[in-house]
């Protein structure tokens, strides 16, 4: 089966979306971004072709399920079991890796070793809690999951038993990016395929059937193209990188077709373009050099705030009385912070500020770019905050009228996807 | 689709160009030499000069704009800035200024690695920049010498006045004129001054038929980056000499031939084989990264056939000539015409007419932080020009001579961008 | 017609009839929404406001501005708002450089004329010489009456607090002259009067460099709780740009040129040709019996921030001590203000104690 694919190398996260030769989304893929570029690109890569397999199960087990209402269900089960497997995998490898960095340690404590023993043994253990019908995960990437849970246990350990924490840290910090680094720490599909199928005893046989099938095909690349704030580096031919902003306008586009503005926040930077019936970009504007009122702003403050990125949109739309906030200075952003939360402001009230602070930057410019025009299609990790989305619905408003403002649950593969769409038009043109 | 390698050959060196290295040195030499040889020494800027009237004098031109932007070239700004910064100059103002600070603080040493002479006159032409009145007013405190303040008014209505012309004239009667005489000690001669404006003339015909040869397609220049170099002599010591004159009638053949050949712009990177984009610039350069900027556009086969940085020293192509038989009220006009002396209406006016008669693909501003005169508004036109002329308009932000303010990946970033869109848009007008 | 900062012959327009009204950017709480869209982050706050001010319509009741040479800043927004609103008058008044009546003062008086004219062409009164001695006098109490607000509170600056007298000042930009000076006489009548107001152990600051973009009153109050008594600055500045009485008798037009040629005050917008640098400002310190010299200026101000390293120089020369900050017309924050300004006061106290 062939398929086009397309890559998004971003600061913070490296996206790949693989199409069919119809056009139709097969699957997407999702990593951290990571020093490692070819890495990340690779796993993005592979991540998609898992997820594309699993639509592919998803599909043949529907028409010939024994009870085809518990089909997707079913299905679910084994892309969970499949996960288990493959944290279970990636977990082997970063056990390796901690004995061999702690092996190589001149001063070795004498009971680190039965305290890597044992955070490896406990992370083992609760895979499968991990990955239970409903369990909550905080990251979909592995060196989050198994970084806050690793560190978690190494502090309960060097309570315990004295060894200094910074050792154990410190440890992780490099064992984890061999296993990020090594493509291969996530394993093939078949083989995880296999072992999810067994985890699943007395599954409908006709799902053994048809994860057979899927397993069996081979998916064929025969057209890719890069895109992103790290095109520059990315492992393509130079004819094969694309500017993300054309990228982000051709997947808006492709996501809503009446697209006709396409505002993305992303970690770097803004983007405000305009694209014309057909996807085409007409006029954009970026953020200057400062990144202020970017993603990564955000980011600052929740840290300040000792807060989870995804808490914050929650927190301050619980606001009644949002703070005025004039400067969405990234550097004077923690003072700024300090200063009002030690004048009794409260919290909701001043993160509803900043999220509008933020959103005011990208309502200028979209105004420079051209304005807001219908549709409206809103992109990027930001769009996924609920106050800065109620922010931008409101201004919107306010200045351009009543517009349709679109944002996908994909959004933050738009990119990717507009990227695929120009690889699909080259392999065509070929 | 993104840069086709071989869009640039080997580069060679056209006599025009070694002529002007040769000015040059000669002039840097002379000013070298002006403490010993008692020749005076005026600083004055480069919109608004009155070269003419300096040169019948007997006056040597120093200015501190081009010595700034050489410095940058040469990596010293980084310094220099550093030094001006330290002594109180605030980090929000113009680098020029502060460059030059830093450079007399260091030493004063010139481009060419002599030392510059000590100013007898800091001609103050105040010229569509505010700036500039400052600057002198710094300079003033460390050189104790006389100042010639010429304050040209602003095209605010996108014309010039009775008045303005007036009250200009006035002033190079009654205050530059009595203070080169006292300064030098001769007496005004307005017949050399006519000489000197006649031959200005001649030069300006050239230099305005070697910035229209980018009409042709391909452009046998590159009206940004090629026409700093171009503008060169005439912007700053050379306007009104026979120097001028026979520079500017080379390279006008030079040009010349080049369009019979059917050749595109040389760039240090080699010649442009592929004009791929025909783009009109507004704003300044970037100093301190010049060439790569260059690079920048030569890589993509993009090709500023017109640009307004070309412009600040005189708006030649709308018709202006130095005039010798009104001396006083042609420098007037000159002064009053320069590019940042006009009004932002007639500047998007201006843009948007370089845009159909060079045909160009498109547009970009360079966006300076140190620079209000021309930034301040730019967004404006940016937004007024794209809407008249239906093409699109690309923004980038630099500065003069801070390094610390070209983001060479951001600004890739864009123009690459930029160039796609513009690639993209003409397949999708061709499909 | 509202003029922008710092200085337009409002006696020119009052009589034609016209009502000068003074426009200073914007309040700290205005959310900049489409200004921003028109300046890139390193231009200066007051246009963003101006622009979001008239695109907003707050401006809709002029019949026009008017932009005095001051920066390339407000010299380019010229431009802007002949396009952004092409149906009412802009007329940008070039100040002249050149100080000589013949000179400057012809070229000013024919730009005054033009302004005339272009206001009787929008239905002002035309300009009569009556009319504009009878306005100068109106103007010349009004300032008179600023000046002795500014003596008194050189003298008491506890009965004349700065963030008081500053919405005084700014209440007058928007009111005709005929309402001004009755304020003005009144809030001078009430606060000579007012015995509860008692001096305190604070430090005599003179403030410079806000003559243009103007500090948040916050800021103000700021000073003056952290010690500070502003006993000069440069805030609302067209009230006291011309320094005494403008003469009624003779050509009236021509005395108004002749006082912005001799009888201005050294605004680092203006070419100062043969006084030394920063000798204006070391005079005012000493005439205000000022302790301290405050260089607070607008974030990328070019005529403010390029004059600072001469006036610091010229203060320098003094005994006097001096600080150095920077604001935007919308600053939120002023905790490093008010400590800097509260450190600097308690050193000239202490200083001045020994």
């Amino acid at each position: 089966m062939n398929y086009t694919v397309g890559i998004d190398l971003g600061s913070t996260t490296t996206k790949a979306v693989v199409l069919g030769e119809d056009g139709a989304v097969l699957g997407r893929g999702i990593t951290n971004s990571r020093s490692n570029y070819d890495v990340a690109c690779s796993v993005a890569l592979s991540e998609a072709l898992i997820n594309a397999r699993f639509s592919l199960i998803a599909g043949q087990f529907q028409s010939i399920a024994r009870d085809p209402a518990q089909a997707p269900a079913l299905v679910g089960a084994l892309e969970r079991k499949f996960r288990a497997e493959q944290y279970r995998s990636q977990l082997r490898v970063l056990d390796t890796e901690l004995r061999r960095f702690l092996s190589r340690l001149l001063t070795r404590p004498p009971a680190a070793t039965g305290i890597v023993d044992r955070i490896a043994g406990r992370m083992t253990a609760e895979v499968d809690a991990l990955y239970a019908e409903g369990a909550r995960r905080k990251s979909d990437f592995f060196r989050d999951l198994a970084g806050s849970r690793y560190l978690a246990l190494a502090e309960e350990e060097a309570r315990a038993t004295g060894v200094s924490f910074d050792l154990l840290a410190g440890l992780f910090d490099k064992a984890i990016l061999d296993v990020e680094n090594s493509a291969e720490a996530a394993g093939r599909f078949d083989e995880h395929a296999a072992a999810a199928l067994a985890a699943l005893p007395g599954a409908d046989p006709a799902l053994t059937t048809a994860v057979a099938r899927v397993s069996a095909l081979t998916l064929d690349q025969i057209g890719s193209v890069g895109t992103g704030y790290g095109r520059q580096r990315l492992p393509f031919p130079e004819g094969r990188i694309r500017s993300e902003i054309l990228c982000h306008g051709l997947g808006a586009h492709a996501m809503f077709p009446r697209t006709r503005t396409v505002l993305d926040i992303g970690g770097q930077d803004t983007k405000a373009i305009q694209v014309d019936e057909q996807g085409i970009v007409t006029s954009f504007q970026m953020n200057d050099r400062c990144a202020a009122g970017c993603g990564r702003y955000l980011g600052y403050i929740a840290d300040e705030m000792s807060l989870g990125l995804h808490e914050l949109g929650p927190i301050a739309s619980q606001s009644s009385a949002p703070v005025r906030i004039n400067s969405t200075c990234t550097v004077f952003a923690g003072a700024e912070l300090r200063e009002r939360l030690s004048l009794g402001e409260k919290r909701e009230d001043i993160l509803a500020g900043l999220h509008r602070a933020i959103v005011l930057r990208a309502m200028s410019l979209l105004a420079r770019s051209g304005g807001v025009k219908d549709e409206f299609t809103f992109t990027g990790g930001v769009a996924r905050n609920q106050a800065a989305v109620a922010a931008l619905r409101t201004l919107v408003e306010e200045n351009y009228g009543a517009r349709t403002v679109n944002i996908s649950e994909d959004s933050i593969y738009t990119g990717a996807l507009g990227a695929a769409l120009f690889a699909l038009r080259s392999a065509a043109a070929a | 689709m993104s840069t086709t390698p071989s869009v640039t050959t080997a580069a060679q060196k056209d006599s025009s160009q070694v002529r002007q290295k040769e000015m040059i040195a000669r002039h840097f030499d002379r000013l070298a030499a002006a403490p010993d040889s008692g020749a005076r020494c005026a600083y004055t800027f480069v919109p608004g000069n009155l070269t003419e009237l300096l040169l019948s004098f007997d006056v040597l031109p120093v200015l501190p704009e081009i010595n700034a932007l050489q410095s940058a070239m040469r990596g010293k700004t980084a310094e220099y800035i550093a030094a001006a910064e330290k002594l109180g100059h605030s980090e929000d103002v113009c680098t020029y200024v502060k460059s030059d600070i830093g450079m007399m603080k260091s030493g004063n040493i010139g481009p060419t690695g002599q030392r510059l002479p000590t100013p007898d006159l800091l001609l103050l032409s105040y010229t569509g920049c505010f700036t500039f009145m400052k600057w002198f007013e710094l300079l003033r405190e460390d050189y104790h010498c006389p100042v010639a303040m010429l304050h040209v008014p602003y095209q605010a209505d996108g014309r010039i006045t009775d008045n303005m012309r007036t009250y200009v004239v006035d002033q190079l009667k009654n205050v530059v004129i009595p203070k080169l005489e006292e300064v030098t000690g001769r007496k005004y001669d307005e017949d050399r001054l006519r000489a000197h404006l006649a031959r200005s003339a001649q030069a300006e015909d050239d230099l305005v038929w070697v910035l229209q040869s980018a009409k042709n397609v391909p452009s046998p220049i590159d009206a940004y980056f090629g026409a700093v170099y171009y503008v060169g002599p005439i912007f700053s010591a050379f306007r009104g000499t026979a120097d001028a004159v026979d520079y500017y009638r080379e390279l006008r053949a030079e040009i010349a031939e080049r369009i019979r050949q059917g050749k595109g712009p040389v760039t240090p990177d080699g010649e442009v084989e592929r004009e791929r984009f025909r783009i009109v610039v507004e704003g300044p350069p970037n100093w301190t990264s010049f060439r790569q900027f260059w690079k920048m556009f030569s890589d993509e086969g993009a090709v500023a056939v017109a640009s307004t940085y070309s412009k600040v020293g005189g708006v030649y192509d709308l018709g202006f000539r130095h005039d010798p038989d009104h001396p006083l009220e042609t420098l007037a006009e000159y002064c009053l015409g320069c590019y940042t002396n006009l009004s932002l209406p007639t500047r998007i006016d201006l843009l948007t007419r370089y845009l159909s008669e060079y045909r160009a693909d498109g547009f970009l501003i360079n966006s300076v932080k140190s620079c209000n005169s021309f930034s301040a508004g730019q967004l404006h036109i940016l937004r007024e020009v794209e809407a008249r002329s239906g093409r699109p308009g690309g923004f980038i932000e630099s500065d003069l001579v801070d390094p610390r303010y070209f983001s060479a990946a951001n600004i890739k970033n864009r123009l690459e961008s930029y160039f796609q869109m513009l690639d993209q848009k003409r397949a999708g007008a061709a499909s | 017609m509202g003029f922008l900062p710092i200085y337009v012959p409002r006696e020119l327009l009052h009589a034609q009839g016209v009502l000068p009204v003074g426009l200073m950017g914007g309040r700290p709480d205005l959310e900049i929404i489409k200004g921003d869209a028109y300046y890139q982050s390193y231009i200066c706050h007051l246009p963003r406001s101006t622009i979001e001010l008239g695109l907003n319509g707050s401006y809709d009741a002029l019949d026009g501005l008017i932009f005095p040479a001051i920066c390339d800043v407000i010299r380019n927004l010229s431009g802007m708002w002949q396009m952004l609103f092409p149906k009412v008058l802009v007329h940008y008044l070039d100040v002249p450089q050149n100080f000589d009546p013949a000179i400057g003062g012809a070229f000013y008086r024919r730009d005054l004329e033009s302004l005339s004219q272009a206001l009787a062409a929008r239905g002002a009164r035309p300009l009569t010489a009556d009319a504009l001695r009878q306005s100068i006098a109106l103007y010349n109490e009004n300032r008179r009456l600023v000046r002795e607000l500014y003596a008194l509170r050189r003298r008491e600056p506890w009965k004349v607090p700065t963030h008081e007298l500053y919405v005084v000042l700014r209440a007058a930009l928007v009111v005709p002259v005929e309402e001004s000076t009755p304020m003005f006489a009144d809030y001078l009548a009430l606060t000579s009067a007012d015995r509860s107001r008692r001096p305190q152990d604070q430090a005599r600051v003179l403030v410079t460099g806000s003559f243009c973009e103007q500090p948040p009153l916050a800021l103000i109050k700021t000073l003056e709780r952290a010690g500070c008594y502003i006993v000069d600055d440069d805030f609302v500045q067209v009230h006291r740009f011309i320094r005494s009485d403008i003469p009624v008798d003779g050509d009236p037009l021509q005395s108004i040129v002749n006082a912005l040629l001799t009888d201005a005050v050294a605004s680092p917008t203006r070419y100062i040709a043969d006084e030394v640098k920063g000798a204006d400002l070391n005079q005012r310190a000493t005439d205000s019996g000022a302790e301290g010299v405050l260089f607070c200026a607008p974030s990328f101000c070019d005529p403010a921030l390029l004059d600072q390293p001469m006036a610091v120089r010229a203060v320098e020369r003094t005994a006097i001590p001096w600080t150095a900050f920077k604001y935007a017309e919308n600053n939120g924050q002023f905790q490093v203000i008010r400590e800097q300004a509260g450190t600097f006061a308690d050193s000239i106290k202490l200083w001045s104690g020994a």
